[in-house]
C-alpha cells in the first residue's frame, strides 16, 4: 500500500463556463513517479496546474471539488499559497531561468526565504545543480548568464533552481519536450534519481517517456479522467478501448 | 554528494506549512502602498480641476458683487486700482472697484491692460479658431498619407527610416518649431504670398501643424496595422491590387481610429502655446484672412499672466480662459478615448 | 480604369506627404545648425550673458535647466514606475478604478502644457507655496512665489505619462513564464516584481526617464510664470531661487528682446543648443525602445 502524497477529489475546473476538468479523482503516491498522458487540450496540463494552484494567476477560473496534500484541502480559504509552491516546485514546458548568473537563478529562492549568508547560500547553490546533476558542467560558470546554457542545460538548472527551495512534490509540465534525445534522456535519468526523496507528477505526451519514467500513468482525455494504474498495466493491458487506441497510436 | 543534514537552513526545513494564511508586511504594505501613488494620477487630474477653475471663479462672483454695488461709471476714477494687488480677498476690493469682467467676457474686445479694460473672448476664441483650422488643414492630409504610404506601401527598411524620423520630430520642443516659424517659415511665407504682416495665422498654422503630424500620423499608423490581416489576406485573395486592397479594405476599417487621431491632433493644436506666442503675430484681430495676426487662447495666457497681479480681475480671466482649454481638450481626450475606441474595438470583434 | 488612376494619384500623395515631413525635418536641423554653429563655442556654453544679454554665453541657462530637469526626474520617475507597476502587475484589466488611473493618465498626457503653468501657480506657489509661508515663515515670502522647485515640480506633472506609458511597455514584455518561475518558486508577488519584473524592466525605465528629461527640458509654457527668470545674474542656491532656461532664453531672445537682429546667432546657438540635446536624447530613447520591442519579440 502506497502512502498517497496527493489526493484530488471530484475535482472540476471552469475556464467561465466551459469546463475543462470534470469531476476528476486521482491519488498521486509518495516519493513516486506518476505520469499523465492524453492528447493535447485533454486538461493534463491544467491538471497539473491545479495541484500548486498556478491557475489562481488566470482570471476567470473556477474550481470545485478538492486537492488534499497531506490532507489538507489547499482550496481551503485559509491557505498560503506562497508557502503550498515552496512544498510544490514546478518545472515548465519552456525552461525559464532568470536573466542572471547560474548561481543568482538557484539563489533565488533561498534568497527570497531571507537566507543572505554567502557561505550557506554556496552551499545550496552546490548542493542543487549536484542534485540536478549538472554541477560538474556549470560549476566553472557559475557566474555567466544561465541563458548562455544550452536548452538542455537550462532545463536542468531550472529543476536544481527548485530543488534548492526544497520542495517535497516536483510538478513537470512536459519537460523535455522542446529537447533534443540526448538531452531528454539526461532529463529522464534524473527524474529516476529524484524519485528517492520527491514525489513527482509528470505530464507528457510522449508515451516512451510515461513508460520509462513513470510508475502509475493516469490517461485523460477530453477533460476527463479515463484511467489510471500502474505504468505497466496501463501499456500492456489497459482496461479502457480510448486508453488502448490512445497508446497504440490511433489517436492523438 | 553534500550531505542534505548540516544545511539547517530555513529553506531546508521542510516542514513549511500552507495552512493558514500567512500575514507578510512587506506584501500587504506594498500593493497598498503602489496602489495609493497609482491613484495620485486621478488625484493629479482632479487638483488641476480644482486648481484652475478655483482662480477663474471669481471672475463670476467679481461680477455679482457689482451688479449690487454701483454703476460703471466709476471706472476711471478707480482704474489705477486695477495694478494694486488684491491678493487677500478680491472680492471685497471689487465692490467698489467695478471692473465688470464677466459682463465685457462677450464682447468683440480685448484689452485688459486699460483704463477701461475689456475682457472679451470672442477674438481670441476666433483666432484660436482660425488658428486650428490652418494647421488642421496641413496637418491632417500630410500625417494620414504619411501613414498610410508606411503602413501600406513602404518597403520594410524605408518604414525603419520613417518611423524613427517622425518620432524624433514629436521631440522637437515646440519653441524650437517657434523660432523655426520666426526665423524661417514667416520670411519664406511672405516671400512667397507677399502679405503684409510678417506674423500671421497661416505661418502659425502651419508651424503649428508641425506640432501635430507626430501625434496625428502616430495613432492613424496604429489603427491601420491594427486591421486584421485576414482582410488584407481576402482582399489580395480576390485579385485585388495592394493599391486597391489599401484604398478600399484597409482605409476605411481603419476610419475610426483615424478620427480618434484626428481629434487628439485638434487637441495638440487647439492647446499649443509656444508656437502661437511666437508665430501669429498676437493682436486680436477677427479677420478671415489667413494672413493677418491672431492672438489665440493658450498665447493670451502664455503672454499675459507673469505681468498681472496675483488675484486680480485678470488674472481670474486669464485662469477662466485656461479652464476653457481644460474643458474642451479634456471633452475632446474623452471623446476619442471612449466612443472612437470603443467603436474600433467593436468593429473588428463582431467580424472576427 | 479612371477609379485606378486616382488610386495611383493619391498612392503618390501619400510619398510625397513623407517626403515633405523628412524635408521638413531636415530643414530645421539644417537651419538651426547653419545659423548656430558658427557661434557655438566652449566659451558660449561657459560664460554667462553679458552687456544686457546681446554677447556672452548661455551658461545659466544650461545649468538651469539641468538642474529644473533633475528635480523633475527625482519627482516623476518614482511616481512613474510605481503607477506603472501597478497598472501592469496590480491592476485587473476591468476594474473601474484601473481604468479611471488610465483615463487620467490619458488625459495628463493631452491636457495642453500651459494648463500645467496654470495650475503650478495657483497650486503649488498660491496654495502651498503662501501656505508654507504664513506657516513656517512667518509669513515673509520664500515659496509663495515663482522658484526651481515650483517649476520643477510643474514638470513634473507634465512628464509622469511619459514615464508610465514607457515603463509599463517594457513591464508588459517580461513574459508571464519569468513571473511564474518566481511564483511556482514560493515568491510572493511583491517578491516577484521587486527581483524579477522591475531588474527586467530597468531598460524601459531608463528610457521612460531620458524621454521625460527630453520633454521636461524642451517646454517652456509650464515654466513662463513657475520659475523661469529672463537674466540672473548667479545661478539657483536653493530650491526657492529663480532658474534661467534654454527654451524660455530663446524665446525671450527672440521675441522680447529690444534688438533682435543684433542678437541672432546667439539665439540661433541657444537653439541648437537645445535641439541637440533633446534630439540626441530622444535618438538614445528610441534606440532603446526598439530594442525592448525586438527582445519582446
Amino acid at each position: 500500500m502506497e502512502n498517497l502524497k496527493v489526493r484530488a477529489k471530484n475535482l472540476s475546473l471552469f475556464y467561465g463556463d466551459n469546463p475543462a476538468l470534470k469531476n476528476i479523482s486521482l491519488d498521486i503516491p509518495e516519493k513516486r513517479v506518476s505520469a499523465l498522458i492524453g492528447p493535447s487540450g485533454c486538461g493534463k496540463s491544467t491538471f497539473l496546474r491545479t495541484l500548486n494552484r498556478m491557475n489562481d494567476l488566470i482570471d476567470n477560473v473556477r474550481i470545485e471539488g478538492e486537492v488534499l496534500v497531506d490532507g489538507i484541502n489547499i482550496y481551503d480559504r485559509n491557505i498560503d499559497v506562497v508557502n503550498l509552491r515552496k512544498k510544490i516546485g514546478m518545472i515548465f514546458q519552456k525552461s525559464n531561468p532568470f536573466a542572471k548568473s547560474v548561481y543568482d537563478n538557484i539563489a533565488f529562492g533561498p534568497r527570497i526565504n531571507g537566507i543572505t549568508k554567502k557561505s550557506q547560500l554556496d552551499e545550496i547553490v552546490e548542493y542543487s545543480l549536484r542534485q540536478a546533476a549538472i554541477w560538474d558542467e556549470v560549476k566553472g560558470r557559475l557566474h555567466n548568464s544561465a541563458l548562455s546554457l544550452s536548452g538542455g542545460q537550462q532545463q536542468r538548472l531550472c529543476i536544481a533552481r527548485t530543488l534548492a527551495v526544497n520542495p517535497e512534490i516536483i510538478l513537470m509540465d512536459e519537460p523535455a519536450s522542446a529537447l533534443d534525445p540526448i538531452s531528454t534522456s539526461k532529463i529522464e535519468e534524473l527524474i529516476h534519481e529524484l524519485k528517492q526523496k520527491y514525489t513527482i507528477v509528470i505530464v507528457t505526451h510522449n508515451m516512451q517517456q510515461a513508460a520509462r519514467t513513470s510508475d502509475y500513468t493516469a490517461f485523460f482525455y477530453i477533460g476527463e479522467l479515463v484511467e489510471v494504474n500502474r505504468t505497466e498495466i496501463i501499456f500492456s493491458n489497459p482496461s479502457k478501448k480510448q486508453t488502448e487506441d490512445y497508446i497504440s497510436g490511433r489517436f492523438g | 554528494m553534500l550531505s542534505r543534514k548540516g544545511r539547517g537552513d530555513k529553506s531546508g526545513d521542510s516542514q513549511v506549512s500552507f495552512a493558514g494564511e500567512k500575514f507578510r508586511f512587506s506584501d500587504w504594505f506594498a500593493e497598498r502602498f503602489i496602489k495609493t501613488v497609482a491613484f495620485m494620477s486621478i488625484a493629479f487630474v482632479a487638483l488641476i480641476f480644482i486648481f484652475v477653475f478655483r482662480e477663474a471663479f471669481p471672475v463670476f462672483r467679481m461680477d455679482v458683487k457689482q451688479k449690487i454695488g454701483s454703476v460703471d461709471l466709476v471706472q476711471e476714477k478707480y482704474g489705477e486700482e486695477e495694478v494694486t494687488p488684491a491678493t487677500a480677498n478680491p472680492v471685497s476690493g471689487s465692490a467698489i472697484k467695478v471692473s465688470k469682467p464677466s459682463s465685457t467676457l462677450l464682447s468683440n474686445i480685448w484689452m485688459p491692460v486699460s483704463d477701461n479694460p475689456r475682457y472679451g473672448l470672442i477674438p481670441l476664441f476666433f483666432g484660436t479658431l482660425k488658428v486650428t483650422i490652418i494647421a488642421l488643414l496641413f496637418a491632417a492630409p500630410i500625417a494620414i498619407l504619411a501613414a498610410i504610404y508606411t503602413s501600406m506601401f513602404a518597403k520594410p527598411w524605408i518604414r525603419e527610416i520613417i518611423k524613427p524620423a517622425i518620432e524624433l520630430l514629436a521631440g522637437f520642443p515646440s519653441v524650437v518649431i517657434g523660432f523655426f516659424a520666426l526665423m524661417v517659415l514667416a520670411t519664406v511665407f511672405q516671400d512667397i504670398f507677399g502679405y503684409a504682416s510678417r506674423l500671421n495665422s497661416f505661418v502659425g498654422g502651419f508651424a503649428m501643424s508641425l506640432a501635430a503630424i507626430p501625434v496625428i500620423y502616430t495613432i492613424t499608423e496604429d489603427a491601420l496595422t491594427a486591421v486584421p490581416k485576414t482582410y488584407i489576406e481576402a482582399s489580395l485573395g480576390l485579385g485585388a491590387s495592394r493599391r486597391q486592397t489599401a484604398f478600399n479594405v484597409v482605409l476605411p476599417a481603419a476610419v475610426p481610429g483615424i478620427f480618434a487621431a484626428v481629434i487628439l491632433g485638434l487637441g495638440r493644436i487647439f492647446g499649443e502655446t509656444m508656437i502661437a506666442l511666437m508665430a501669429t503675430g498676437n493682436a486680436a484681430l477677427t479677420s478671415i484672412n489667413p494672413f493677418e495676426s491672431v492672438r489665440t487662447l493658450s498665447a493670451t495666457i502664455g503672454a499675459e499672466m507673469a505681468e498681472v497681479v496675483f488675484g486680480d480681475t485678470h488674472y481670474s480671466v486669464l485662469f477662466l480662459i485656461g479652464s476653457l482649454l481644460f474643458i474642451f481638450t479634456f471633452a475632446l481626450n474623452a471623446i476619442s478615448e471612449f466612443y472612437f475606441k470603443n467603436l474600433v474595438i467593436r468593429k473588428y470583434q463582431s467580424k472576427k | 480604369m479612371n477609379r485606378n488612376r486616382k488610386d495611383i494619384i493619391i498612392e503618390s500623395l501619400t510619398g510625397i506627404s513623407v517626403l515633405l515631413i523628412i524635408f521638413i525635418i531636415i530643414s530645421i536641423l539644417a537651419i538651426t545648425i547653419k545659423g548656430g554653429w558658427p557661434n557655438l563655442s566652449w566659451k558660449f556654453l561657459i560664460e554667462f550673458p553679458k552687456d544686457g544679454m546681446t554677447k556672452g554665453g548661455i551658461f545659466p541657462a544650461i545649468v538651469g535647466t539641468a538642474l529644473m530637469t533633475l528635480i523633475m526626474t527625482i519627482a516623476a520617475v518614482p511616481f512613474g514606475v510605481i503607477t506603472a507597476v501597478y497598472l501592469a502587475e496590480y491592476a485587473k484589466e476591468n476594474s473601474v478604478f484601473a481604468k479611471t488611473i488610465r483615463f487620467a493618465v490619458k488625459t495628463l498626457a493631452v491636457v495642453p502644457s500651459i494648463i500645467f503653468g496654470l495650475f503650478g501657480l495657483g497650486f503649488f506657489i498660491g496654495f502651498i507655496g503662501q501656505n508654507m509661508d504664513k506657516i513656517f515663515n512667518g509669513g515673509v515670502l520664500k515659496w509663495g512665489q515663482p522658484s526651481i522647485l515650483w517649476a520643477s515640480l510643474t514638470m513634473a506633472l507634465l512628464t509622469l505619462p511619459v514615464v508610465i506609458v514607457s515603463v509599463e511597455e517594457a513591464i508588459r514584455t517580461i513574459p508571464v513564464e519569468m513571473r511564474e518561475a518566481s511564483l511556482a518558486l514560493g515568491a510572493t508577488k511583491w517578491q516577484t516584481i521587486r527581483r524579477v519584473v522591475l531588474p527586467g524592466s530597468l531598460t524601459g525605465i531608463l528610457t521612460g526617464t531620458i524621454l521625460a528629461i527630453s520633454r521636461g527640458a524642451g517646454e517652456v509654457a509650464p515654466i513662463l510664470f513657475t520659475g523661469a527668470a529672463y537674466y540672473l545674474s548667479d545661478l539657483p542656491h536653493s530650491l526657492s531661487d529663480q532658474f534661467m532656461s534654454l527654451g524660455y532664453h530663446i524665446y525671450i531672445m527672440s521675441t522680447q528682446s529690444s534688438n533682435v537682429d543684433a542678437t541672432l546667432p546667439i539665439q540661433f546657438a541657444t537653439t541648437l543648443v537645445l535641439l541637440l540635446l533633446t534630439f540626441s536624447l530622444n535618438a538614445i530613447a528610441v534606440i532603446l525602445r526598439y530594442r525592448i520591442r525586438k527582445k519582446a519579440k
